[in-house]
């Protein structure tokens, strides 16, 4: 206990120094959560896939749509329990700054596969009586300042015009992560509007959830439903809910692999910052630990000494860095709201941060240890001051 | 001024170790600012390179990729007959309806896969495009379901070599030959038969024409005629700022990113600068205090350690430009968010990026060095004299 | 005859410098009986200290023994020699070597925290040592508040806090004034005629010579 005082009176001694010190590594420490909170954003979509949903999309692309008339074959398919269809709207709200997911379902039955989005009967029983309607996850209704009853008018890409919907009601996310930003409407609404005006494109969805009874055998599912549509126009390609987003990420791979390697560069540079610090403030010390080594105090003594005046200041700075990643975090998660819906601090991240930092404040005392174990007694006594 | 050059250098080398993790830290900062500079910048010019000034591009209003345009036959037609469209020898315009359309393609070397533009082209099409030439094999012969695919392709995606085919919609489609665009998108691109490509996909319309401008200075009484004739729904834009405007959202979001990560980062570098100069000055007391003793002002003590802060920041910004310019000679290939296809490019070094990260680190050497520079400057001369 | 308590035998030190060869020690032979108070004398590059940090354990000769109280120094590895010095030696430099961030109190403490002693009874070692170079009353003060004298007395009951074998002092009185080097070699004569300590001193001082039982003489690294 003693020694513990010594090392905290240690690092009293320069106030500035260990300050800038704790302020240095914090800062990184804070970047190092806000790089792997980017990171965990990519991959949100993956975390929050369940183990008995399947997708299945066009084997040509996923762009590309599939027609109606596959929902009756897939569901005949042994061990598949419920089948519904999701469309992609990609439409613009005002400026296409205003990013947010568009989508539209094919019935109630979607909103059954995914429990996840919760959503109160009235508002349910509206939208499946008003064809325009749309239901608004809460986080885009308070982006936008939307209320229940507002006509809103997306110009649309992929389907060409302006499109009004009526925002019958919202939804809420189950969990932190679950993205509450979509934007939900009726299919058969494109659908009427498609069969006046683009006759050839009407009868196509986006793709088909599959819900199976049985995880363990999502991979035979998959085949057979594939086999099912091999050689015709439409062929498919089923993957697990997981694989689906995971090729969501891996599109834009290189740049998660850019925030990877700049995650290990930031601490590099909490370890430098750690060490410079260390380095200076051992040398100017050297006569102190020949004289404690005069006394009989050995090596080990001195790295308890060293690394724990390092790792007391690297903890310090790990304890900053992760109290600020909370606010920052949320900042950000408001401007990039059209980017990342979910920008989750995960415990994974802040388990890394923490031991990053103390890790570092073990390095970073090796070399001022080796130094001073190393040092002859009568070299550092010759030092004066 | 040689003189106070030369003892701040030689002060700097003493101290190596700490002068070193400093240079190194701040090196480390400025490579990471100076490396996502060049990605938003090698982004933007792989995609202002695709396209030329003196073509003009016919796409459905609003559809800004086009991959989601469509344009009817008819359309095209009357699109390709305009008077301000340049002809070739023959007197047919140089012109090419095209049909775009996205593909999977598995990743060379991986099983992940890539959305892959396939464009469904005419003869013209390389008259059309000087910057893109045939370098290898041959053109593929309208009618078949032959292809030609650019540099990139040929490196990035599985099976795509000449001789090899890939699969889709229930056709082979061979590869024939090889065109190099230069590093425009166009090198991640495969080109094929318009008419095979709509057959494949059973589609009967385009998602664009490019034509060529006899002037391009006519191009915006192409434009406004083209755009209020009721009969259509197109918007013309200029080719090149038509693909540039692609890579606004991807190298916004990179700049954005990289200019918040650059910035803390920063921080923790200014930090680190400003501890060695405070243990510097802390080291140097009595020196300091003789050189006012003998007659130096404050400005000039503040002004050495100002130039020391420099050294480093000068030291730390080379070697973060020389490592970023080692990115140079890395391509990434990612999917463009707004076209949703992918899209190979890679690190440009602009001489705009090399300043703009060399005064990044001055601006972090001076803003960490100020204070201790200060403090250098204000202290008392009879107490650093007796300070050990 | 009681072997020696200090028994230094024909040993030789050189020093590199610079790819330079400094003989420091030549074949020197020394014994020091127990409760002896030798002052070591010389001018500046005598081996005077050499010789005092080779008694102390901090260096290791070229050739020749060490032995203190029967132990080759020699024989002792790294550790087991740190061990040793913290049982046997109490040290007193001539610039006290203080560590600035504990109190008098702790100062003298930190030899006891190398020993599996309580709190409490360290507590007790502190103030009996402090009483007896006579700073109780400054315990809690820390070096800067103290007087060059003060901090030097600090510093011896540092010294003889772990009940050495053998007290060691380089130049102790070499930075004071006349008034508190003066009350040093007091306190020093004391441990040895009251606590029957043996004392081997260096010191280029007459004065502080006086107050030992025997002085020796150095000269280019041979006793003169």
């Amino acid at each position: 206990m003693r020694v513990f005082g010594l090392i905290f009176k240690n690092t009293l001694r320069h106030k500035l120094r260990t300050a800038l010190t704790i302020l240095g590594i914090g800062v990184a420490i804070l970047l190092l959560g806000l790089v792997r909170t980017f990171i965990a954003a990519w991959y949100s979509g993956v975390s929050q896939s369940a183990p008995d949903r399947l997708v299945t999309t066009s084997k040509i692309n996923i762009t590309f749509t599939l027609p109606i008339s596959q929902k009756e074959k897939i569901e005949r398919i042994p061990g598949v329990k419920q089948v519904a269809h999701g469309t992609w709207f990609g439409g613009i709200y005002k400026d296409p700054k205003n990013f947010f997911a568009q989508f539209a379902f094919e019935d109630a039955g979607m909103f059954h596969l995914y429990p996840e989005f919760i959503v109160d009967s009235a508002t349910m029983h509206a939208w499946e009586t008003q064809r325009n309607a749309v239901i608004v996850g809460v986080e885009t209704m308070t982006r936008f300042g939307w209320k229940v009853g507002d006509i809103v008018r997306l110009q649309g890409t992929i389907y060409p015009g302006d499109w009004d919907f009526l925002i019958v009601g919202t939804y809420t996310g189950r969990t932190e992560t679950t993205d509450d930003s979509q934007f939900i409407f009726r299919w058969d609404y494109i659908e009427q509007r498609m069969e006046k005006e683009w006759p050839a494109r009407a009868g196509e969805v986006g793709w088909w959830v599959v819900k199976i009874d049985d995880p363990a055998r999502s991979a035979a599912i998959s085949k057979a439903i594939d086999a099912e549509f091999d050689n015709s126009a439409d062929e498919t390609k089923t993957q697990t809910e997981a694989a689906f987003q995971q090729s969501f990420v891996a599109m834009s791979g290189t740049i998660i692999i850019s925030l990877q390697v700049i995650s290990i560069l930031v601490v590099g540079i909490i370890l430098l910052v750690a060490a410079n610090t260390m380095a200076m403030t051992a040398r100017e010390r050297l006569s102190e630990y020949a004289v404690m080594k005069t006394l009989g105090f050995s090596g080990g003594h001195l790295f308890g000494l060293i690394g724990g005046e390092s790792m007391l200041i690297a903890f310090l700075g790990g304890v900053v860095g992760i109290a600020a990643i909370f606010p920052v975090a949320h900042g950000i998660s408001i401007a990039l709201r059209a980017f990342f819906p979910v920008f989750p601090i995960e415990a994974k991240t802040l388990i890394i941060a923490a031991f990053s930092a103390l890790g570092c404040g073990i390095v970073a005392a090796v070399f001022p240890v080796t130094r001073a174990v190393r040092m002859r007694i009568v070299d550092g006594l010759r030092r004066v001051g | 001024m040689g003189l106070i050059l030369v003892y701040t250098l030689r002060n700097l080398m003493v101290r190596k170790l700490t002068t070193a993790l400093t240079v190194v830290g701040m090196g480390l900062v400025v490579f990471v600012a100076a490396s996502v500079m060049m990605l938003a910048h090698g982004l933007e010019t792989t995609l202002v390179a695709t396209g030329s000034d003196d073509n003009a591009i016919f796409v459905r209003k609003a559809a800004n990729t086009e991959t989601i345009s469509l344009v009817m036959r008819d359309d095209a037609g009357v699109a390709t007959t305009q008077p301000e469209v340049a002809v070739s020898s023959d007197g047919t315009p140089i012109a090419a309806s095209e049909i775009v359309i996205l593909v999977s393609l598995d990743k060379a070397g991986t099983t992940d896969a890539a959305n892959v533009v396939l464009r469904g082209t005419q003869p013209k099409a390389l008259e059309l495009r000087r910057n893109v030439q045939l370098v290898e094999g041959r053109m593929f012969t309208p009618g078949t379901s032959e292809i030609v695919v650019g540099r990139s392709a040929t490196k990035n995606y599985a099976g795509c070599k000449i001789g090899q085919s890939v699969r889709f919609a229930m056709r082979e489609w061979t590869i024939v030959g090889m065109f190099d665009a230069h590093g425009a998108g166009f090198d991640s691109e495969l080109w094929g038969d318009a008419d095979q490509v709509q057959q494949a996909f059973r589609r009967t319309i385009y998602s664009s024409v490019t034509v060529r401008l006899r002037d391009p200075s006519q191009f915006e009484q192409l434009k406004t005629r083209m755009e209020t004739d009721p009969r259509l729904t197109v918007d013309v834009k200029r080719e090149k700022e038509y693909y540039a405007a692609q890579s606004e959202m991807m190298s916004g979001f990179i700049r954005v990113m990289g200019t918040v990560i650059s910035v803390v980062f920063s921080i923790g570098a200014m930090i680190g600068a400003m501890i060695t100069m405070y243990a510097a000055v802390a080291n140097r007391t009595r020196e300091i205090g003789t050189m006012r003793a003998i007659g130096f002002p404050r400005r000039r003590v503040l002004t050495v350690f100002l130039i020391e802060a420099i050294w480093l920041s000068l030291l730390g910004g080379g070697v973060g430009v020389l490592a970023a310019a080692m990115m140079s000679f890395v391509h990434v290939s990612t999917t463009n968010w707004t076209t949703f296809s992918e899209l190979a490019f890679g690190f440009a070094l602009s001489p705009s990026i090399v300043i703009g990260s060399f005064a990044f680190a001055i601006v972090m050497g001076l803003v960490g060095g100020f204070l201790p520079a200060v403090r250098a400057a204000r202290a008392d001369i009879i107490n650093s004299l007796r300070e050990a | 005859m009681a072997s020696a308590l200090v028994d230094v035998r024909g040993v030789s030190k050189t020093y590199h410098r610079d790819k330079v060869e400094i003989p420091v020690l030549r074949n020197l032979s020394l014994e020091v009986p127990e409760a002896e108070f030798v002052a070591l004398m010389g001018p500046s590059g005598s081996g005077k200290t050499t010789l005092l940090n080779l008694i102390a354990g901090i260096d290791r000769p070229d050739s020749g023994q060490v032995l203190v109280a029967g132990t080759e120094l020699g024989t002792l590895g790294e550790s087991d020699l740190a061990k040793w010095r913290s049982r046997h030696i109490g040290f007193i430099f001539q610039f006290y070597n203080l560590l600035p961030v504990l109190t008098a109190f702790g100062n003298v403490e930190l030899p006891l925290l190398l020993t599996k002693l309580s709190g409490s009874e360290r507590r007790k070692h502190v103030e009996t040592a402090l009483d007896l170079v006579g700073l109780k009353d400054r315990m809690h003060h820390y070096p800067r508040q103290l007087s060059g004298g003060q901090e030097q007395r600090v510093a011896i009951a540092r010294a003889i806090v772990t009940d050495p074998t053998v007290i060691v002092a380089d130049e102790p009185t070499g930075d004071l004034d006349r008034q508190s080097a003066a009350e040093i070699l007091d306190l020093l004569a004391q441990l040895n005629q009251t606590y029957k300590k043996t004392i081997v001193m260096v010191t280029h001082d007459p004065r502080a010579a006086e107050r030992a039982h025997v002085q020796r003489h150095l000269e280019k690294g041979e006793l003169a």
